[in-house]
Order: C-alpha cells, then structure tokens, then sequence
C-alpha cells in the first residue's frame, strides 16, 4: 500500500509543484472545498485516529475539538517545526523533500478550525526546508489554492513564515506561542489552555509537521483508508522513523505503525553496523526510556510501545550497541537537557546540573554507594516542574536505572567505566 | 548608527508583522548580520525599532543560541554534541576542531575568522557527527572531512 508521506519524494531534491500536483496533490483540498463542510472535515480527521507527531501523541481531531466554536475575534494555527530533539530530524526530511502536503494540510486544518492566518514555526538551522516553504506558499497562492477565495470560494487562508533563533523550549507549545509573540520563551501557565488563550489570547491549536502533512491524504482517501494504513489494529496510519546510531543505512524512512523494532532496524535500515550487536534504543527521541533486545518485535504503535514503558515519541530510534556505555549515553542526554533548560523554575535549572555532576563522577569512576538511591529521587522529584522538559529529562535516567542499573553499579563497584 | 536603507526595511517588516513585538527576533538576527554580533549598540536600536526596552530585547538576546552578545568571528561553526553525533564519536571530531583551531569551544580563532561553538541537535542525525560553518550544514564528519571544509570556508566570502 502507497504511504502518504514520502510518496512524493525524488531522490536527492524536492519535489516540483507540478508533480505534486500530477500525484494527487491538492486533491484533498479540491474535495474539501467543493462539498465537504468544516465539521466533516474535522470529523474524518478524528475518525482516522490520527495522533499528534510531535511527541505527546494526542489524538488530533479530538485536539482540534476543544477550540470552542462560538468565540469571537481571530483564531490562530501554528505548525511546529521547531524540532529540536536529539534523534529526532524526520520534518528537516520531509520538508527538503516536499513542503507541499504541509502546506495543503495546514489550509485543511485552517478550513476546519475556522482559521483566517496561521504560522509555521521554524527553527534556526532549517533555511533550505524555509525557502522550499516560501516558495511553496507563493505557488499556492498564484494556483488559488490559499490566500483570498481559495478555489473561488469565500474562505481566505493566509500562511506566514517565523523563523526562529534556536532554542529546544520552543517546541513547548506555551513556549513557542509566547517565542512567535516575540516574548521570553519560558512556558506558560495551563490552564488557560491553548485551545482557549493562545496565540495573543485567541483559540490556537499548535501541530507538528508529520501531523499537518498527513491530513491532506485522510481527507482524500477517508479515514478508514487511514487507519487501514497501520498493520495492528492499535495503530493509525504511517510514521517516520528517523533511525540513527549503531545501524548499517542511518534514514529517515516512512513504515506503516505497528511495523516491529526489528524490522525497523534490519529492514529499514540494513541491520546493526559492523555487525556489532544490539544493545538498546530510544525509540522516541531523547525523552524516551530505552527499549531492550527482549523487545526486538515489539510492534511500534503508541500504545504498545507505552504498554512496555517508553513512548513511541518523535519516532526518533537511537541505537546503541554493545560497545556503547549507557551511562556516558544517559550523561549526554541529561547534559543536553540542562543546557537547553529554560531556566524559569528551580527544580529543573538545579537539579539537572545536579543530576549531570553525579553522572559524571560515576562515569569518571568517582561514583559512590549512595549515588544511585540520589539519582532515583531525581527520577521522582524533577517530575514536579513548571513544564515537561525536566520530566523528559528524566525519562532516560528512569530507563537506566530501571533496567541497566547492573551497569551502573558497575562503574561504582570498579572504580572506572567497565566499557573503557 | 545604522545605514538608512537597514533601517527603512526593517520598519517595514516590523509593520507586516500583527504586532511589532513579533519582529523581534527577525529585527535582531539582521541587526547581527549587520554588525557581525548583537552588539550593545544593535540592542538599543533593536528596542527603539520595536518600541522595548533594551532590557526586553536583552531578555530575549540572551535567550536564543544563534544570537550573539559578545563578539564572534566571521564564521560561526556549530559543532553537534547530542546523542546521535555522540554514537558517531563526535568527541573525536570536535578534539580535531579544538586542535586545528587552537581554541578551545567559545573561542575564536587567532586570525578571527571562525568562533567555535558545541550545540544542540542540529537534525542532521541521520548524517552524524555534524556541524555548521556561517550557517552552512555538512554531515559525515571526517577529520579529514573537516580540514578540507575549514579550507574552503575560509576562502569562500
Ligand atoms: S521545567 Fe525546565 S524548561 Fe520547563 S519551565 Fe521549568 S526550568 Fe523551564
Ligand atoms: S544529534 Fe547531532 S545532529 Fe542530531
């Protein structure tokens, strides 16, 4: 079966907007526009089961629902595209390939929100995905396919670029309304919820990218043709996986959900590298726990993967190898969190050097007895913070001691690290 | 003092925006390509531009990891140190960097064309060790890779 995203994809460049077209492309759009009513079109974008991309896996359709219907003044849309989790680079492929089912997908979700102008959110560094977007909206636009009376109707849509200037708290969706507003990007309180007060106080609704991409199809080929995509009954649709690490042919590949790790892994991507053996994965980006060889056939839909205690996430599948020190892996996550902490809240802005300082130690064989009890009241506490940043941080620290803590007690025991 | 061309066209793109507020970030990454850094100077035009306080674009400086408030060099080079570049040992690369630099991470080079920088996941971790050099991305890092990418970045304007 045809997958809908990378179905599109040259080898090597991006897709024109005439083949995009030629493809199938807009015919979402043309049939939204020409009989479907905004309600139906949210309502086969809940039916399709389709779940947020980003990270937290939310169903989309029922995200949309809760912008109430009756409030006046402007609405906003974001599409995130801050992406900014290690492992994680799956819409840097996608929008180097084709900026054109975002593009269509956002006006989809304008059309069924009820919104007049969204943004996209992109983060510093994407200036290629930037310019395919830019260069995209134009062609939409002279198509009358957004901007004023799309398709000579008397709906106008307007899509706006903002680039931003590099910070991983962006991508939380209060943080990056308040960055796209031009304030501090510390988050905000919720409640209010964006759905309510967002965007300069107005109903907003923030998406990742994968998520708005995979409209344009669901509405063109229904919701049933969605979730048939999945190869378990758990799952909807298709995902990136964006693979790296220890594997032979580091990709960004599209497999339907539900595809097992293993044939991501030997599959997708040629098996493990230098035939070393497979030691664990973070299957959903660096705020993911880590998933073990016993879970080899685990079926990547997001509530099984739940059910074995990670996240499926971003879809960001780091693997390690047998030669890679977990705690040293662990240490870099946590460094990459203390760094990009926004600072707002103390538990997070001093606990995780703390955290960073005693992995240290343990990596330099400086560890002590009581380090792993310290460090698992980290795991506890940091879960009381002003935002998730600090309890993703956690999230592998959690995984390390749940399962690796022979590892761990290792490096004390010994004085060193054992894999030095 | 700003050229009047400069200014004239960042009014105008704080005039596109819904509010001036939401240029900000805009207004300072041209500022910084003016000057070369956000020097104290580009913060109180950026908050006379926008109608802040130097004070609220300082907050706003100081947060973002491509803005910079001390002086850098020509180029920037960003070197990734997350998870990805770490299992494709790119504490290797950036020891490489560090040597053939002569400067440690933050510092700038004797003849100050390059700053070097450690950051975060660059979304090249299909293409890891990765770096950026004034903004340019290149993937599968070599030591070799990178001494030729240092010399043709030095020449290239
Ligand atoms: S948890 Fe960390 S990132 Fe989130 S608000 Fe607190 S300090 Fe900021
Ligand atoms: S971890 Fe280095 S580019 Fe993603």
């Amino acid at each position: 079966m045809e997958l809908p995203l990378f179905r599109h994809n040259r080898p090597n460049r991006v897709v024109t907007f005439d083949e995009y077209r030629e493809e199938g492309g807009f015919e979402g759009l043309k049939k939204a526009f020409s009989g479907m009513s905004p309600n139906d079109v949210q309502q086969a974008v809940l039916d399709s089961g389709l779940r947020g991309r980003g990270g937290a896996g939310f169903a989309t359709g029922r995200k949309w629902s809760f912008v109430p219907r009756d409030l006046p003044g402007p609405r906003w849309l974001i599409c995130n595209c801050d992406e900014m989790e290690p492992g994680t680079y799956k819409d840097r492929v996608l929008l180097e390939h084709n900026p054109y089912s975002l593009i269509e997908g956002m006006t989809l979700a304008c059309y069924a929100l009820g919104v007049r102008h969204a943004f996209i959110f992109i983060r510093k560094g994407y200036e290629k995905a930037a310019a395919n977007l830019a260069r995209g909206i134009e062609e939409a636009k002279k198509a009358g396919l957004l901007g004023e009376h799309i398709l000579g109707s008397e709906h106008s849509i307007d899509l706006d670029l903002h680039l931003s200037a590099g910070r991983y708290i962006c991508g939380e969706e209060t943080a990056l309304i308040n960055a796209l507003e031009g304030k501090r990007p510390n988050p905000r309180t919720k409640p209010p919820f964006p759905a309510v007060k967002g965007l300069w106080q107005g109903p907003t609704v923030v998406n990742n990218v994968e998520t708005l991409a995979n409209v344009p199809a669901i509405v063109a080929n229904g919701a049933a043709w969605f979730k048939g995509l999945a190869l378990n009954p758990e799952g909807a649709g298709s995902k990136l996986f964006c693979v790296s690490g220890s594997v032979k042919n580091r990709a960004c590949v599209e497999l339907p959900i539900g595809t097992t790790l293993g044939d991501i892994i030997d599959g997708a991507c040629g098996g493990m590298r230098d035939g070393k053996k497979f030691k664990a994965c973070i299957p959903g980006g660096a705020s993911t726990q880590f998933l073990k060889p016993e879970h080899w056939n685990l079926p990547m839909d997001y509530d099984t993967v739940a059910k074995a205690g990670s996240r499926l996430g971003s879809g960001g599948v780091i693997v390690f190898d047998e030669g890679h020190c977990l705690v040293e892996a662990t240490l870099n996550l946590i460094n990459f969190f203390a760094r990009e902490s926004c600072g707002w809240c103390t538990p997070c802005r001093e606990g995780l050097p703390y955290v960073k300082e005693i992995l240290t130690r343990i990596e330099n064989g400086r560890g002590e007895d009581d380090d792993i009890a310290i460090l698992r009241e980290h795991v506890k506490y940091l879960n009381y913070t002003f935002c998730a940043l600090a309890p993703g941080a956690m999230a592998p620290l959690d995984g390390l001691l749940r399962d690796f803590e022979d590892e761990v007690r290792e490096h004390i025991v010994k004085k060193k690290c054992p894999l030095k | 003092m700003i050229p009047e061309t400069l200014k004239t066209s960042l009014e105008a793109r704080i005039a596109s925006a819904i509010t001036a507020r939401e240029a900000a970030v805009d207004v300072m990454k041209e500022l910084q390509a003016h000057y070369g850094w956000l020097t104290d100077e580009a913060v109180a035009e950026a908050a006379a531009l926008l109608g802040l306080s130097p004070l609220q674009v300082e907050e706003l400086a100081t947060f973002y990891e491509m803005i910079y408030r001390r002086p850098v060099g020509k180029k920037v080079i960003h070197v990734c140190d997350s998870i990805s570049c770490w299992c494709a040992d790119c504490d290797k690369i950036i020891q490489h960097l560090k040597d053939k630099l002569g400067v440690g991470l933050g510092g700038t080079t004797a003849d100050g064309m390059f700053t070097l920088l450690p950051c975060c996941c660059m979304g090249m971790c299909g293409d890891s060790p990765a770096m950026s050099v004034g903004g340019v991305p290149y993937g599968r890092l070599t030591p070799e890779l990178v001494d030729e990418i240092l010399e043709a970045e030095r020449h290239k304007v």
